[in-house]
C-alpha cells in the first residue's frame, strides 16, 4: 500500500536523541537485521561454496563441478565436498586434485556410500 | 611525457621482475602473444590492496601541494602542464578507471594509456550473463558489454599490469566482481591470482540480479572471508540504487542501510573494517541544484560510517550522450569527494551515456579527476562545510532519522528477508513516504532458489579461510595454536600457490587465440588503422555542425557518411543549437582503411634554440623585425602571437619587432623594412580563392630582388594555412602554418641568419 509521507509523526521517538544516540541506534538496529543473516550462513552451505573448497584443495573448476553436482544429486552436500574427497584421499593415499578427478570419474562412490549412506 | 627519477614502484624496494617478459619500452607496443606465453606459469607477485603514499607538503615546480601522493616514474602530465615544468602532481587518493571492451587483449592496452595518466585502480566489467553462471568459465571468450572473468583472463590482465606498474612506478589495484551465484569461487579464483579488490555485496545480487536471497547471503558469507584473507578491499553495491532510483534524491535513506547491511555483515564474517568501502555517488545533477541536494547526504553518510573506506563514484543516473554535459557532473561530483572525503575515487567515461566507453574515454574521465583533484587541493583549509548552516544541518539529521525508521520498519515487519519481499528497496518514496513501486524478490524465488543446504553435524571442509560450522579433527582449526585446517590435506591454494590447477581455452573458436590471428598482418606489418575499442575496428567520429533542424540534420549526416566512405554510421549525439539555424552532430562510422607508417613522408620536427641561446644571439645582433599582415586581411591574430611578448613571441627573446598592421601593401613593408634597417620580414597572409596570398609573397620576393635587398633580408610568411614547402617555392626564406610558436620562428631567423652570416 502507497503511504503518505509520515516522517514527522514516525520521529518523535527519535527527536529527543542526540547525534550520537541516534548514530549509536542506527548501528544497534542493524546489528538486529544482520544477525540472523549471519546465523543462516554459518549454518549453510551452497553448491558454489563447496566447489569453493575444492578449488582450495588444488582442484580444477571443471572437477570441482562434476563433484559437487554429484555430491547435490545424492543430497550429501551438507557433509562438506571437501570431507568427501578427503575421505577418499585417505583409502586411496591420493593428494586431492586425483582424488576428485577420480570421482568425477564415477571411482570411489561406494566409500562414499559406506560412509554416509545413499547409492554406491 | 614527463620522465621522472627512478624510484622503486613498491615502497620497501624494486620489485620482482615479471617473469618472462622484459620491461616494457615507451616505445613500443606491449606485445601480446608474448605476454601470453608461459601464462601457465604465472603467479602474481603480491596480494591485497594498495594505497597511495602520501606526501606531505610535497613541493613541485615553485608549488606545495597538501593533497598529494609519491610522483609517476612516467606519466603523460596534463595539458598546460608544460607551464610548470612538467610536473605531474598525483592526487592523494586511488583513482579508478572501469574498463571492459569485452577482449582482455585490447584491455589492456588501454590499461596502459590510463595508468599513465593517473589510474591506479583497474576495474573489470563482466560479460553480460555471468553472475548467472553456477560456476567458473574458463579460457577466453569475447564478452558483451564486458569481459568473460576467466583464470586466464584474469592472469594475462595481472602480469600485464604487473609490468605496467613497474613502467610508471606505482602499484596497480586490479579489480572486479565478487557477485552473482559463484562469488566464493570467484573469491578463491581472485585471492589465488592476486586481484586486489572486489564488488562484494549480497543485495546487489538479490535486488539487481534476482539471485535467491538466501544463497547470496550464504555464499557472501564464505565469499568476504577469502578476500578478507588476501587483503583485497571490497567495495558495496549501493550506488546501483541510485542508478535505479526513479528519482534519485529520494533513495537517499535506504542508501544509509544498504551501505550498513553490507558493512555490519562483512565484519560479522570476519572482514575488517579497513578492507571494507563503501560505493556512494552524489545521487543527483543540474539542472537540479544537485551540489545543495547532495552534500548533506555526503556528510550524513560520513558521519555514519567513520572508520570505513569511501569510494566516490560518479554519477550515471542523469547522464546524457553529450560528454562536456557529463565531464561538467563529474566536476562537481569530484568537487563533493574534495570538500568531504574520498579515499577511491572512481571516473565514469564521459561516453558512457552512449556507447561502452573507448579507449580515450577511460583517459578522460581519468583526467577530469586527476585535473579537479589537484586544482582543488587543499581548498578544504580555507573553504568548510558549514555544519552549522541550517539547511545542511537539518537536512543531515533528517536522512540519518529516516534511516533509522527504515531499519525500525524492516525489524518490524520480520527482518531484511520480509522486506526484501515487501519492496522495501528501490521505492520511488523518501522513507517513510512509500509509492509501493519498489523492487520485491521472493524468498523462496529468483535464480538458484532452493540451493543451498544444511550443514551436517559432520560437516568438514578441510582448507583455510573458510566460513561458518566446520566440524575439523581435533587441533586443527584458525584458533591460536591450532594446526592450519589445510594441513589435513598437506596445504591449500591460499598457502601455497604452487598448488593452482590451471585451464588453457576450451573453446576451440571463441578465443584470444583465434582473435589475434584476425588482427596479425597490421599488428605484424605495424599498419595503421582507426579504432576505439578492439585493435583495427576502424571506429572514427566525426563532427559536423549542419544548418538545419535536428531529425533533417541527423539523416543528413548519415548521408555525408556515406559519401567519406564510412560504414555503419550512427549518430551518437545531437545538441540543438538553434530550432532552426542549425544542429551539431557527433557521428560514429567504420572506415575499412590502412595507412602504411612506412610510406608516409614525415618532415622532421622543427629543431628550437634555446631560451638563453636566441636571446645571445638577438642581444649580440640587435635583431630587428618589420611584420605586417599583407593583402586585403584584417586579421592580426595570428601575427601577435608570434610577435607579442604577453603571447611568448619574439619579443620574449629581444627581437625589435615593428608591426605595421593588417591590410597593408607589400610594397609598404619593403619600405617600412629598408627604412627600419631590419633584417627580417614577417608577413601574415590568410588563403584566398584568388591566389592572392601567392601573388603577394612573390611580389615582396620580387620587390626585394628590384631594391637590391634580397640577400640582407630574411623573407617569412605565415598564415593558418601556409606551408613551409609553397612558401619556399614562392620566393620566401620560409613558411608558417597552424600551430607555430614564436619559439619555432624565433629558432628558425637564428639559425639562417648564422648560416647566411647575416
Amino acid at each position: 500500500m502507497p503511504r503518505e509521507d509520515t516522517y514527522l509523526e514516525w520521529r518523535a521517538h527519535l527527536a529527543d536523541l542526540t547525534d550520537e544516540e541516534l548514530e549509536a541506534r542506527f548501528w544497534e538496529l542493524t546489528r538486529q537485521v544482520v544477525a540472523p543473516l549471519v546465523e543462516l550462513a554459518r549454518t549453510h552451505t551452497s553448491p558454489s561454496i563447496e566447489r569453493s573448497v575444492l578449488m582450495r584443495m588444488g582442484v580444477d573448476s571443471l572437477t570441482c563441478k562434476a563433484v559437487v553436482a554429484e555430491l547435490e544429486k545424492r543430497g550429501l552436500l551438507g557433509h562438506g565436498a571437501g570431507h568427501v574427497v578427503w575421505h577418499c584421499m585417505q583409502a586411496w593415499q591420493c593428494p586431492a586434485p586425483e582424488a576428485a578427478r577420480r570421482l568425477a570419474a564415477g571411482e570411489g562412490w561406494d566409500l562414499v556410500a559406506a560412509k554416509w549412506g545413499g547409492a554406491a | 611525457m614527463s620522465a621522472r627519477d627512478e624510484r622503486p614502484a613498491v615502497a620497501g624496494g624494486e620489485p620482482q621482475p615479471v617473469q618472462g617478459y622484459p620491461p616494457l619500452r615507451r616505445d613500443e607496443k606491449i606485445d601480446i602473444p608474448k605476454l601470453l606465453e608461459g601464462i601457465e606459469h604465472y603467479r602474481p607477485r603480491r596480494r591485497g590492496w594498495t594505497w597511495r603514499e602520501r606526501v606531505p607538503n610535497q613541493r613541485l615546480y615553485k608549488f606545495e601541494y597538501h593533497e598529494t601522493s609519491r610522483c609517476l616514474r612516467q606519466s603523460v602530465p596534463l595539458p598546460a602542464a608544460h607551464y610548470f615544468d612538467n610536473i605531474d602532481p598525483q592526487p592523494d587518493c586511488v583513482i579508478t578507471t572501469e574498463i571492459a571492451s569485452g577482449r582482455f587483449e585490447d584491455d589492456i592496452r588501454r590499461m596502459r594509456m590510463a595508468a599513465w595518466h593517473g589510474a591506479d585502480h583497474i576495474m573489470v566489467i563482466r560479460t553480460a550473463g555471468q553472475s548467472h553462471m553456477d560456476g567458473l568459465l574458463e579460457g577466453t571468450p569475447e564478452g558483451v558489454g564486458g569481459i568473460a572473468v576467466t583464470r586466464k583472463q584474469v592472469r594475462a590482465t595481472r602480469k600485464a599490469l604487473d609490468l605496467i606498474e613497474d613502467e610508471v612506478g606505482r602499484p596497480i589495484n586490479f579489480h572486479s566482481y565478487v557477485s552473482g551465484v559463484a562469488g566464493p569461487e570467484m573469491a578463491v579464483m581472485f585471492a589465488e591470482e592476486g586481484v586486489n579488490g572486489a564488488h562484494q555485496d549480497p543485495q546487489y545480487n538479490v535486488l539487481y540480479r534476482n539471485i535467491n536471497m538466501y544463497r547470496s547471503f550464504v555464499d557472501a558469507a564464505v565469499a568476504k572471508r577469502v578476500m578478507a584473507s588476501a587483503g583485497m578491499l571490497q567495495i558495496d553495491g549501493a550506488h546501483n540504487a541510485n542508478a535505479t532510483a526513479v528519482e534519485a534524491w529520494k533513495v537517499m535513506p535506504e542508501l544509509l542501510v544498504q551501505h550498513a547491511i553490507n558493512c555490519a555483515y562483512s565484519e560479522a564474517v570476519g572482514m575488517p573494517k579497513e578492507l571494507i568501502a563503501l560505493s556512494t555517488v552524489p545521487p543527483d545533477a543540474a539542472p537540479a541544484p544537485c551540489m545543495r541536494m547532495d552534500l548533506p547526504y555526503a556528510v550524513a553518510l560520513r558521519d555514519l560510517f567513520r572508520g570505513y573506506k569511501f569510494r566516490a563514484q560518479q554519477n550515471t543516473r542523469y547522464m546524457e550522450a553529450d560528454g562536456r554535459d557529463a565531464t561538467v557532473s563529474h566536476v562537481m561530483n569530484l568537487m563533493i569527494s574534495r570538500l568531504t572525503s574520498a579515499d577511491v575515487q572512481s571516473t565514469i567515461t564521459p561516453d558512457e551515456g552512449r556507447n561502452v566507453p573507448w579507449h580515450y574515454n577511460n583517459v578522460a574521465a581519468v583526467n577530469t579527476a586527476r585535473q579537479s583533484l589537484v586544482g582543488m587541493d587543499g581548498l578544504r583549509e580555507m573553504v568548510k562545510i558549514d555544519r552549522e548552516a541550517p539547511e545542511l544541518k537539518a537536512k543531515v539529521r533528517e536522512l540519518k532519522e529516516r534511516a533509522v525508521l527504515f531499519l525500525e520498519g524492516m525489524l518490524r515487519d520480520g527482518g531484511y528477508f520480509a522486506a526484501v519481499e515487501q519492496a522495501y528497496f528501490v521505492d520511488s518514496g523518501i522513507y517513510p513516504e512509500t509509492h509501493d513501486d519498489g523492487i520485491a524478490r521472493k524468498a523462496d524465488g529468483g535464480v538458484a532458489a532452493g540451493t543451498i543446504v544444511e550443514r551436517a553435524p559432520d560437516y568438514m571442509a578441510p582448507v583455510c579461510h573458510h566460513f561458518g560450522d566446520n566440524h575439523l579433527p581435533e587441533g586443527y582449526g584458525e584458533g591460536e595454536g591450532e594446526r592450519r585446517p589445510c594441513e589435513l590435506i598437506g596445504g591449500c591454494t591460499l598457502c601455497d600457490p604452487d598448488k593452482v590447477p590451471f585451464i588453457d581455452e576450451l573453446d576451440p573458436e571463441d578465443n584470444v587465440n583465434v582473435r589475434l590471428e584476425r588482427t596479425r598482418e597490421l599488428r605484424e606489418k605495424g599498419l595503421i588503422k582507426p579504432e576505439v575499442e578492439w585493435f583495427g575496428d576502424g571506429w572514427l567520429v566525426v563532427t559536423m555542425f549542419l544548418p538545419a533542424p535536428l531529425r533533417v540534420a541527423e539523416f543528413a549526416a548519415l548521408e555525408f557518411g556515406k559519401m567519406m566512405n564510412l560504414q555503419d554510421c550512427e549518430v551518437i549525439n545531437r545538441q540543438v543549437m538553434h530550432p532552426a539555424e542549425g544542429t551539431l552532430i557527433e557521428m560514429k562510422g567504420r572506415l575499412d582503411a590502412v595507412v602504411d607508417p612506412a610510406t608516409l613522408v614525415i618532415p622532421p620536427e622543427p629543431e628550437v634554440l634555446t631560451d638563453e641561446e636566441i636571446k645571445a644571439f638577438v642581444a649580440e645582433r640587435k635583431v630587428k623585425c618589420v611584420a605586417a599582415t599583407v593583402g586585403e586581411d584584417e586579421h592580426s591574430v595570428g601575427m601577435r602571437e608570434i610577435i607579442d611578448i604577453k603571447h611568448g613571441g619574439l619579443e620574449k627573446w629581444g627581437f625589435a619587432c615593428e608591426y605595421l598592421g593588417t591590410s597593408v601593401p607589400v610594397e609598404k613593408v619593403l619600405d617600412a623594412a629598408i627604412e627600419h634597417a631590419a633584417q627580417v620580414v614577417l608577413i601574415s597572409t590568410i588563403i584566398t580563392h584568388g591566389d592572392v596570398h601567392r601573388e603577394n609573397m612573390q611580389k615582396l620576393a620580387d620587390l626585394a630582388v628590384e631594391k637590391g635587398v634580397r640577400d640582407r633580408l630574411l623573407l617569412i610568411s605565415g598564415g593558418t594555412q601556409v606551408t613551409d614547402e609553397l612558401a619556399r617555392s614562392w620566393g620566401m626564406d620560409a613558411g608558417f602554418g597552424r600551430g607555430t610558436k614564436g619559439i619555432h620562428v624565433a629558432s628558425f631567423i637564428v639559425r639562417a641568419m648564422r648560416e647566411r652570416g647575416l
